[in-house]
């Protein structure tokens, strides 16, 4: 049974792939874009309480949907954060036994969303903030999802553990043998951004970097968010890839970590989030995704989580890094879809785990 | 007079243990010999014994879990003799809190002994530092490694033999050592020739269960073996279950863990099987402890040495991250903070649904499973229907697989008609239930071994039926036993980690999920937080038990 269903996924997301990236082919008349309305609101009062499946960092998680439930008092919002890769799978696994848990998902592996729409699990839902001020890149054009977060996997070092001129500026530097033992590195199999950011560094660097930098003894944890917490600790000096929110929110904490963009260009990842088509709780569904883009929400994620915005009104923070002065590489999200399976044999193979 | 009800009684148990097993171990043989068209093959096999990312795990799992019953019986032994049979001062104390020791889910013992003794940021290595004033970028001990791996493990297996060798030596009559230095013999010939023999088929169980222990463990080796760059076989097989699953490899990957443990067990029949070790048959005096004299303060100093790494040292570094924003700096008066503790039970959303359903489960866990285990125990001990060796078998054969396949079975099992039972806490009951009842069922399986039969024939030639004897002799006889095993499945429960992980779903979090959701994410305050609150909670359960148990053992006969 699980068998059959993923293999249709594999399917539908090769189709994607070759279909071309993110853009997926459009399903009919461009969906018109919905207000918040009085009756929505009262919907979703009643239903009382809606379940978020995101795989952004745990703590921002729970403030995102404390202002949500501030804002819209008697709905509750579960938080169930897991890695993007997990909750993938998690979701595939429930659907296929017609449990229907999950009413609004983010997912930092925007091949994710692809796959999802292909099988029909996405409800088309267009909030008015995102048709007016979302760039196109940035949205589906069936409605059915848009980029609820950006964010980068930079470079990091502990600054008691390194000095500022020290440290590497590009992953060239990062797999010199002086660094060996030093290293902590997320997992593709766990974190979307990860996956992510693997199929760009493959693309742009070669594998015969990972080679290179397999043979230094990384720490291998799982989440994107680990990395920057370890280095908070002391228990690695450097950070191969994380999440730039995680580790920009410990260093405006005071904790002593800095953030390198290497010269090559920085993974960039955009992590999208959607209604479920078989939502348990839908009017709520689309009262929080309507709230998550709107300029207040996407400014809270920017001011409170670091997190980079689509939004064309929304302000970068000014103590980081301008987003437009930032070299990024190109995301490919309909690649990764294609490709995951045979990246992760390829990670596998190299680092051992 | 009531009718005999047990022979319909005792099939039924039989039934549903085979529903319980054979339905889930049936579906991962049919699953690992197939491919993905659903065709025979013996290409899993061939993929297990030849690729690498297969034969490596499988070595590595062997070395650790030799490593680990080795290390677990040359601790356990001397220390349950210690406890058991001479006069230690504390001895009460130090059995209490080894027992205690077993509250800790292993993940949660890895990742306190991860802040203790991670390389760099590790307490214990930072201490170090300061007081030899060695390099920072050396360390003393690094956790992250196949030796940091088994020591952890050993930390949270020796319990389980420990516990069975001090109770074997409280159960032994006093009057065989008595008699034996009567005639004369030294106190150490004594030991020897009967203390150990008595005692050596129960340690030999215990390196069993410390082997099979250290086998199928998941969370531990996950959280260390992984940053350290290797995989153990059940981390192997979880990582087989990430996008997309391959549960045919899986399946094929469990099936050496149940070929060594169907030998094992055979090897331990053969032993306990030669000679009648029914030592309890009416009424002894207690065993005469043995002195130590100066020995005294040397064996304290050892107990404690032992308890420190299980008990002391991870739960110093649990309450230290606790109470502090960064969990390799400690805590000091001025740096106390309680924002873990709001974070974890004020803005955690997952944190309330988890505990409820964790204790409602651990409850009817335990509940539902003592009473299969007794049943079984006694069926198997007493002979009581033919094919009564299918049924140790079966009751036995969970051992064998790991959590996490038999998770992968039953979830083949039931998520289709007529028992569509994922997505809710019916399907973790019958999980935690399932992998509870090997341990359960040797426990009582042992104890119904020193309860000797004529007792109970005693009772059938007076006209009582199977049940009625059960009932009014072989159960208040037990009672100690039985009580034991509802909390060690209570606990267990708690623990559980690597089959809930498959089962689960957002509606039916557990406490130990939700911890290990935690640690992916390096949140390691809540960690903290959440695992001594469950500590202090299980604790008390226990102790109400406990209470129970201090109750006189037999009412005097009428």
């Amino acid at each position: 049974m699980i068998r059959k269903i993923t293999r249709r996924h594999v399917l539908a997301a090769s189709a994607a792939a070759t279909a071309g990236a993110l853009v997926t082919p459009v399903r009919g008349a461009p969906p018109e874009a919905q207000k918040v309305t009085a009756e929505l609101i009262d919907a979703a009062r009643k239903e009382g309480k809606l379940s978020w499946y995101t795989s952004v960092d745990l703590a921002l998680g729970e403030k995102v949907a404390a202002a949500f439930e501030a804002k819209y008092p008697g709905i509750k919002v579960k938080v169930e954060r897991s890695g993007a890769e997990r909750n993938y799978q998690r979701i595939g696994q429930e659907y296929q036994n017609k449990i229907y848990n999950c009413d609004v998902v983010n997912s930092s592996d925007a091949a994710h969303l692809v796959v999802w729409k292909r099988a029909g699990m996405l409800a088309s839902y267009l909030p008015e903030e995102v048709a007016q001020h979302f760039p196109a890149a940035h949205r589906d054009p069936d409605g059915m999802f848009a980029s609820w977060r950006i964010t980068l996997s930079p470079l990091g070092y502990n600054t008691k553990l390194v000095k500022a001129e020290e440290a590497p500026k590009s992953y060239a530097e990062l797999v010199d043998p002086k660094w060996a033992g030093k290293i902590v590195k997320a997992h593709p199999g766990y974190s979307g951004t990860i996956m992510t950011a693997t199929q760009q560094l493959s693309r742009d660097l070669g594998w015969a970097w990972f080679e290179k930098l397999a043979k230094l003894k990384v720490m291998q944890v799982q989440s994107a968010t680990e990395p920057p917490k370890k280095l908070a600790l002391g228990e690695r000096a450097l950070m191969a890839d994380g999440g730039e929110y995680v580790i920009e929110e410990l260093r405006t904490r005071g904790e002593p970590v800095e953030i390198v963009y290497p010269t090559e260009g920085t993974p960039l990842i955009t992590g999208p989030s959607a209604v479920m088509a078989r939502a348990p709780n839908p009017s709520a569904a689309r009262l929080f995704q309507a709230w998550s883009m709107t300029r207040e929400a996407q400014q809270l994620n920017i001011d409170v989580g670091a997190l980079r915005s689509a939004h064309s009104q929304a302000k970068d923070r000014s103590d980081m890094k301008r987003f437009a002065d930032i070299k990024t590489l190109r995301e490919e999200p309909g690649v990764v879809a294609d490709q995951a399976d045979a990246l992760k044999a390829q990670y596998l193979k190299i680092f051992k785990v | 007079m009531m009718r005999d009800l047990s022979r319909p009684i005792l099939l039924a148990v039989s039934g549903l243990l085979a529903a319980m097993i054979v339905l889930p171990m049936g579906w991962l043989l049919v699953v690992s010999l197939t491919d993905k068209e659903g065709a025979a093959t013996l290409a899993n096999f061939v993929a297990l014994f030849t690729d690498p990312t297969f034969v490596e795990p499988l070595i590595t799992t062997l070395i650790i879990a030799c490593s680990v019953s080795a290390i677990c019986c040359l601790v356990a032994a001397p220390l349950g003799w210690l406890v058991a049979r001479t006069d230690m001062p504390l001895a009460g104390i130090v059995r209490t809190l080894v027992m205690a020791s077993l509250v800790t889910p292993p993940f949660v013992g890895a990742i306190a002994w991860e802040m203790l003794a991670a390389p760099n940021s590790g307490l214990l290595n930072q201490l170090w530092r300061l007081v030899s004033g060695m390099p920072s970028d050396e360390a003393l001990f690094d956790i992250y490694s196949l030796t940091g791996l088994i020591f952890v493990i050993s930390c949270y297996t020796f319990p389980y033999v420990f516990i069975l060798v001090a109770n074997a030596l409280d159960r032994m009559p006093g009057e065989l050592e008595d008699a034996s230095s009567m005639l004369g013999a030294k106190t150490w010939q004594t030991a020897r020739h009967v203390t150990v023999p008595l005692a050596l088929p129960t340690l030999l169980a215990g390196a069993l269960v410390a082997f099979l222990q250290a086998l199928n463990l998941f969370g531990s080796p996950a959280i260390l073996a992984i940053p350290a760059g290797f995989h153990t076989l059940t981390t192997r097989i979880w990582s087989l279950f990430q996008f997309p699953p391959k549960p045919e490899l899986a399946a094929a990957a469990s099936v050496p863990l149940l070929v060594l443990t169907i030998l094992l067990l055979r090897a331990q029949a053969a032993v306990l099987g030669r000679r009648g070790y029914a030592v309890l048959g009416g009424k002894y005096g207690a065993p005469r402890p043995i002195r130590l004299g100066w020995g005294k303060g040397p064996a304290v100093a050892l107990a404690l040495f032992v308890l420190a790494m299980p008990l002391f040292l991870p739960y110093a570094a649990l309450f230290n991250s606790a109470f502090s924003r960064v969990a390799s700096r400690l805590v000091t008066p001025e740096t106390i903070t309680l924002h873990n503790v709001r974070f974890t039970f004020l803005e955690l959303s997952s944190t309330m649904p988890a505990l409820k359903n964790t204790f409602l489960l651990a409850t009817a866990s335990a509940t539902l499973g003592a009473l299969l285990a007794l049943l079984i125990a006694y069926i198997v001990a007493r002979k009581a229907v033919p094919g009564h060796r299918l049924l140790a078998f079966l009751a036995t054969a969970p051992l064998a697989i790991p959590g996490i396949v038999l998770g992968v079975g039953l979830f083949l099992a039931y998520t289709r008609p007529p028992l569509a039972l994922y997505g809710t806490l019916w399907i973790l009951l019958i999980a935690f239930v399932t992998i509870e009842l090997p341990a359960a069922y040797q426990q009582l399986g042992s104890a119904f071994h020193a309860v000797h039969p004529e007792l109970e024939e005693a009772g059938r030639m007076l006209g009582a039926t199977r049940l009625r004897t059960l009932a009014d002799i072989t159960a208040p006889l037990l009672r100690s036993a039985v009580i034991a095993t509802w909390c060690f499945i209570f606990v267990a429960t708690i623990r559980e980690l690597s089959a809930a992980v498959i089962l689960f779903t957002s509606e039916t979090k557990v406490l130990s999920v939700l911890i290990f959701d935690l640690k992916e994410s390096g949140d390691v305050g809540a960690i903290a937080v959440l695992s001594l609150s469950m500590v202090a909670i299980t604790t008390i359960v226990i102790a109400a038990a406990n209470r129970l148990h201090v109750r006189p053992q037999m009412r005097p006969a009428t």
